[in-house]
């Protein structure tokens, strides 16, 4: 990591503890807008979060481990949860995780090479009665078919490219 | 409301990371007893009691896995499972604190074919053979599987390893294929010690106890005390052993092998022997160690005292410098530095701190030196051919002897760092009955020790050897040892912190002729110490000691201190972490009378009386304590490791 | 957006209708109200919510909390993510009225992780309450009572519902659960007097306030009273969130949402218990599967097996791991339940699973661990010769 990124991200942990308090309630907040912001908890995250409420780095490390959303390794910009659990089975869930892996070239569990996907399973995601279900990052899909995949990724690029296109603006 | 809190004297165990901690009302208002039941067995207990600690009262056995004594409850293992009249479900006994009268059974059947799953379970993923393990025939889950029975496994056994065994530290050694997520090591490392190296990490079956980012031990910041080894029920953790090379070097005809014995190994290795603790083996160990082959048996009782004297006259210096000279650069309090657990938690953690650790040199690192210069030449032995070993309680003292500063003598100064529990396997595989053979002396030029040394080994220890030579050395008269103990029995005892102010006399002696063979020392008479007040402090339990540097760092009483002694290990040297296992309260406790009796037993109990340390400054130092000489081989320096971790 | 058919959540009640009126009582008859509605929670265990705020409002502290559990996580449950998008101001209204008769100045919203997308408009929500003085000083401009409510978001945790993970997770640890006992009711968030209830529980509790005790227990049964809102998915015609009178059979209740073909339904998700169809009509939904509500439909060609595969994954993945019964006994049933289906268990191995079972059930520490058994075991008794039949014979 460059070492201006570094001061970046110490600053935002700074001002993120600023904002949830310095103490250990703070921690699941924090995590979660730098796994938002960086879609992933770097090293160096950690350790500066451990800094800033007084906690040792293992215990960030070892809450991050625990909770499927927050990750210690770097993730896809487009997190894609299917619902694996019954009643999304049920529905047919099976057809649209082959299309997922299709369109992707991943298999679940896996981040494409390019790093704009991740492909992973979650449990239950509470929209049983129009699964298949799944999530891209924060927005929900419901019913979920093959063909909707395909559009579901096509627009998911669609926005990568306009998102990397304004970054390249701004450098 | 109160906090029960399980040995409060040694654990820090903040909020944040002791969410487990028993905390309940009292609702009836009288703060009394409450009536319990156990197996038909009437018990009045005070209120809060878990049923675990009722049982004990009543000798009903209940057994154990993640329960420790020394630790918050986890609650975790469900071992201790008993069934509680009226509760659907069963209670883990070591947390459900009574608050009214229960009826409780430890033995129904329901409660017997759990405990009995429950160790089969933690059997089908057991990966090691109980032949091939440090902790055959003296680990928990083994006594388990013996208590219930087990002729098989009922939910098959893993063939195959999962996690590779973590070698990478000169301590540790961590092998989580035979770990069974107690996290007594977590609860260990984090609220007894607060250094923080282990955690839970993943969460469901994929749960493992790993450190930041899995990395290995030895790249994190781990102080190597061994805390977390002494509290592991199975061989998941061990230290680095070191006995094959030993071995080797003493079937090696070249060598000479020598070995330094520390006092709080005396006073444990009886436990390894099936005696009770506190029954100290000094003399027998001595014999066993020449059966075992080693060429000369020393006391590292004669470098306590020298470390006594070297680093007595470094704080007389700091003082004379900062009180008179008013030198700002002069860092008060000195910390001492003979725990090298200690020294790696303040490089970590303090590193802006490492101005106030004594130069001094451990014991353990000055016998190595003076060994392979001293005792090297007056032998007529090439350096070169002689293998130091360290007897030790402590796992720390393997990274210590590791350390490459450690080499002033030009070799490395002590080659092996070996634990109590490694000797007492050696010693059984020699075939020696330890309890049971004949006593015999060490070996001079360095048998000769003090009771100064040996109590080296107990919390306070160093503290309370250090005013015995001071306080005779400054006022010019003959200290009664039991006497000065009366008057600063402070520092005894196994609270966390200690503090004392010691005020000397008015009219003080001469200046001593040890130290003023160092012509630098830059006064002639103690007019400038007449009637100083010294302020004094003892913690052990780096979580302890962390609470003494905080203060320090805001300005608290700790921060106008003179001088003050912390060790690692809860209890001191005698709880180390390379002490037999278990450790308990107790024990430890038992252990410190075994220490405090035998220094006792010494005609010579003042360091500065040891005439082998007289004449070691007399025919070797010959510049005097803290002189150049003593620099080069008794000194040395710190790192400031922080605690970021690449 | 719904035309949701209901007798106590899914009505109309003129905002702030059960606030205005606890501020014009004690909290003790607030409380006092709660226990004689005999409402009982709605988010799993059933334990009667007027008994635990008075447990909390009688322990002795200055500081306590309000926490409205909104982790719904058991699979097939999500009336929860409807009543908070649907009903947001009346969760705030009930939460509101929760820490005035226990003496909390502070609401925490636990909402899962997966629910991201109903943050903005809960937080939306809580400064429009705040801005007309029903959140903040003196709320409702009732003097002395001080009350705020945050939202903190889960990351993914299914065991962090349940409310000691919860507190744990607040606190900025895993998620794992606590010792009990104490009960959060007496050492809580942080240490403090707390109470966790459910969001359905929340918002009828100002139903009740609202529309009075009386009103309240003309519905359901004698111990259970009130209505029961219910998350229907699977193999039916209606799939969807329904609220009902508690006393309803599953007879009925599918019968309502077309799923009369049923083979079998799943009453309280993952950790609830599979009923056949022969019991469908003895079978009061709610009393005899309180957990959450969650009601999955399997019809004629579903495999009972892959249910049971289904939800050990589940609970193999969301198991905390802190204790031995369920983070080694999950995988174990897993095994089984795959021996089973091709014909590699023997029976003398399905009742050494049988005792795990059992086991788990006992010694876990937590309602996870205890309950992950049920679906298998329920499955091993009504579907016997669906199973018999792949067990080699020894
Ligand atoms: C594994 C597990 C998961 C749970 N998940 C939820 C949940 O998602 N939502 C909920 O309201 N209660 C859940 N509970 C129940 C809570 O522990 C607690 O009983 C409930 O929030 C109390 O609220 P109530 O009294 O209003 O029902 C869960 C319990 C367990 C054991
Ligand atoms: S840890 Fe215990 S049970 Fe495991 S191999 Fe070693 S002695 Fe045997
Ligand atoms: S040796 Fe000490 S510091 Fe290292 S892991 Fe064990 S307890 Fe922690
Ligand atoms: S390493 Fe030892 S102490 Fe630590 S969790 Fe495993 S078995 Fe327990
Ligand atoms: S039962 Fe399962 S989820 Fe609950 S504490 Fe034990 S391991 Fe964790
Ligand atoms: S089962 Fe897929 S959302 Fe609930
Ligand atoms: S000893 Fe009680 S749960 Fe482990």
């Amino acid at each position: 990591m460059l070492m201006t990124e570094r001061q970046t991200q110490a600053d935002t942990i700074e001002a993120l503890a600023k904002k949830f308090g310095k103490d250990r309630t703070g921690l699941m907040p924090i995590l979660q807008e730098i796994q938002a912001k960086y879609k992933h908890i770097s090293d160096f995250a950690m350790q500066e979060i451990a800094r800033e409420l007084d906690i040792h780095p293992v215990e960030v490390y070892s809450v991050i481990s625990f909770y499927a959303f927050l990750r210690s390794k770097q993730t896809g910009k487009f997190v894609i949860r299917l619902c694996r659990t019954l009643s999304c089975e049920m529905a047919g869930k099976k057809r649209v995780a082959r299309q997922l892996e299709n369109e992707l070239g991943v298999a679940f569990g896996e981040t494409t090479s390019d790093g704009r996907f991740t492909l992973e399973y979650a449990n239950c995601l509470g929209l049983c009665d129009q699964g298949p279900a799944m999530l891209v990052n924060d927005v929900a899909f419901t019913e979920v078919t093959p063909e909707k995949v395909h559009e579901i990724i096509q627009e998911c690029k669609r926005t990568f490219s306009v998102y990397a296109q304004e970054v390249q603006k701004h450098v | 409301m109160e906090d029960k809190k399980i040995n409060s004297d040694t654990s820090r165990a903040p909020k944040s990371v002791k969410p487990h901690t028993i905390k309940i009302e009292d609702t009836d208002g009288i703060g009394g007893k409450v009536k319990v039941t156990i197996d038909g067995v009437d018990v009045r207990v005070p209120f809060g009691t878990t049923i675990l600690d009722a049982a004990k009262m009543i000798n009903v056995h209940i057994p154990t896995l993640c329960h420790h004594e020394d630790l918050c409850v986890a609650g975790v293992c469900r071992v201790c499972v008993v069934d509680v009249e009226g509760q659907r479900t069963l209670q883990a006994s070591c947390a459900y604190p009574i608050t009214q009268p229960i009826v409780v059974h430890t033995t129904s059947p329901k409660v017997r074919r759990a405990r009995r799953n429950i160790i089969d379970l933690l059997l089908s993923k057991h990966y090691g053979e109980c032949y091939s393990c440090v902790r055959n025939n003296n680990c928990e889950l083994q006594t388990l599987a013996k208590e219930y029975g087990v002729d098989k496994y009922r939910f098959g056994h893993i063939t195959e390893r999962r996690h590779e065994v973590d070698n990478s530290s000169y301590a540790l050694r961590r092998d989580m294929d035979k770990c069974v997520l107690c996290r007594r090591c977590v609860r260990t490392c984090i609220d007894l010690q607060e250094v923080g190296v282990l955690g839970a990490i993943g969460r469901g079956d994929e749960t493992v106890i790993g450190t930041f980012m899995d990395k290995p031990l030895a790249d994190v910041i781990c102080i190597n005390c061994g805390q977390c080894i002494n509290r592991c029920p199975t061989g998941a953790l061990q230290a680095n052993d070191p006995s094959d090379e030993i071995w080797n070097a003493i079937d090696d005809p070249k060598k000479h092998v020598v070995i330094q014995t520390a006092p709080s190994p005396r006073a444990g290795i009886g436990e390894e022997f099936g005696l009770e603790p506190g029954v100290p083996l000094t003399f027998e160990m001595n014999t066993a160690l020449r059966r075992c082959g080693f060429d000369k048996v020393f006391d590292t009782n004669f470098t306590a005292d020298l470390t006594i004297i070297e680093e007595g006259t470094e704080l007389i210096l700091r003082l004379y410098n900062a009180l008179v000279k008013k030198d700002p650069q002069i860092a008060l309090p000195q910390f001492t530095s003979c725990s090298p657990g200690w020294v790696k938690y303040i490089e970590h953690f303090y590193p802006e701190y490492l101005a106030h650790v004594s130069s001094s040199k451990s014991p353990q690192q000055m016998f190595g030196a003076v060994i392979k210069t001293y005792y090297a030449q007056i032998n007529n032995i090439d350096p070169a051919d002689i293998v130091t070993v360290a007897l030790m309680p402590c796992s720390a003292k393997k990274f210590e002897c590791n350390r490459p500063e450690m080499s002033d003598s030009g070799y490395k100064d002590v080659d092996y760092g070996l634990t109590t529990r490694e000797l007492a396997q050696m010693i059984r595989e020699a075939g020696i009955d330890l309890p049971r053979i004949p006593k015999s002396d060490f070996d001079d030029p360095f048998g000769s020790a003090t009771g100064s040394g040996v109590i080296f080994g107990a919390t306070g220890g160093v503290m309370e050897a250090a005013l015995r030579t001071v306080f005779e050395l400054v006022t010019g008269q003959i200290a009664d040892p039991d006497a000065l103990a009366g008057q600063v029995s402070e520092i005894r005892g196994f609270d966390g912190i200690k503090y004392k102010e010691l005020t000397l006399p008015e009219k003080l002696g001469p200046v001593p002729d040890i130290l003023r063979m160092n012509k630098d020392v830059p006064f002639d008479s103690w007019d400038w110490l007449s009637g100083a007040t010294l302020k004094l402090a003892v913690a052990h339990g780096t979580a302890n000691a962390k609470k003494v540097l905080d203060d320090i760092i805001a300005g608290g009483k700790f921060s106008e201190c003179h001088f003050i002694e912390f060790m690692a290990c809860p209890g001191g040297c005698l709880g180390g972490g390379g002490q037999p296992i278990p450790t308990t309260p107790e024990i430890r406790k038992a252990r410190a009378k075994a220490i405090y009796s035998e220094d006792q037993a010494y005609e010579i109990r003042k360091s500065h009386d040891n005439p082998a340390v007289v004449e070691l400054y007399v025919k070797f130092l010959t510049e005097g304590p803290n002189g150049h000489l003593a620099h080069k081989l008794l000194h040395t320096h710190y790192t400031p490791r922080g605690k970021y971790i690449a | 957006m719904s035309e949701r058919k209901g007798y106590i959540l899914f009505i109309d009640v003129e905002p702030n209708t059960g606030l205005k009126k606890a501020l014009t009582k004690k909290r003790t008859e607030v409380i006092a109200d709660i226990r004689n509605s005999g409402l009982k929670g709605r988010g799993g265990a059933g334990f009667p919510t007027g008994v635990k705020w008075n447990l909390a409002a009688s322990a002795s502290s200055d500081t306590k909390y309000v926490v409205c559990n909104a982790d719904e996580g058991e699979p097939g449950t999500f009336k929860d993510r409807v009543i908070l998008s649907e009903y947001t101001d009346d969760l705030l209204e009930g939460i509101t009225i929760a820490g005035y008769a226990i003496g909390a100045e502070t609401g925490i919203i636990y909402l899962r992780g997966e629910y991201e997308y109903l943050k903005k408009q809960i937080v939306d929500t809580i400064d429009k309450r705040r801005s007309e003085g029903w959140l903040g000083k003196n709320v409702g401009g009732k003097e002395v009572f001080n009350f705020d409510i945050e939202i903190r978001m889960g990351s993914g945790a299914y065991v962090c519902g349940e409310e000691t993970a919860l507190i744990e997770s607040l606190e900025g640890q895993r998620g794992e659960p606590r010792n009990r006992p104490p009960f959060p009711v007496n050492t809580g968030f942080m240490g403090c007097p707390t109470i966790v209830n459910n969001v359905e529980t929340l918002v009828t509790a100002s139903r009740i306030i609202a529309k009075g005790v009386d009103w309240f227990t003309k519905y359901g049964i004698d111990k259970s009273t009130g209505t029961k809102v219910y998350s229907i998915s699977g193999d039916c015609e209606k799939p969807g969130v329904y609220e009902f009178n508690i006393g309803i059979t599953i007879a009925e209740l599918l019968k309502e949402v077309g799923g009369g073909n049923a083979k079998a339904v799943v009453m309280g998700g993952a950790s609830g218990r599979v009923v056949p169809a022969k019991d469908f009509a003895k079978t009061v939904a709610y009393v005899d599967a309180p957990t959450g509500g969650s009601v999955i439909v399997l019809g004629q060609e579903r495999d009972m097996l892959d249910v049971a595969e289904n939800f050990l994954e589940f609970f193999v993945e969301e198991s905390c791991g802190q204790c031995t019964p369920c983070r080694e006994g999950n995988p174990l049933l897993l095994d089984g339940v795959k021996r089973l289906k091709n014909g590699t268990c023997s029976m003398e191995y399905l009742q050494e699973l049988m005792s795990l079972a059992e086991t788990m059930q006992l010694a876990s520490k937590c309602g996870l661990g205890q309950s992950s058994p049920n679906a298998f075991l329920s499955i091993i008794e009504h579907f016997e010769t669906e199973i018999f039949g792949r067990v080699p014979v020894m």
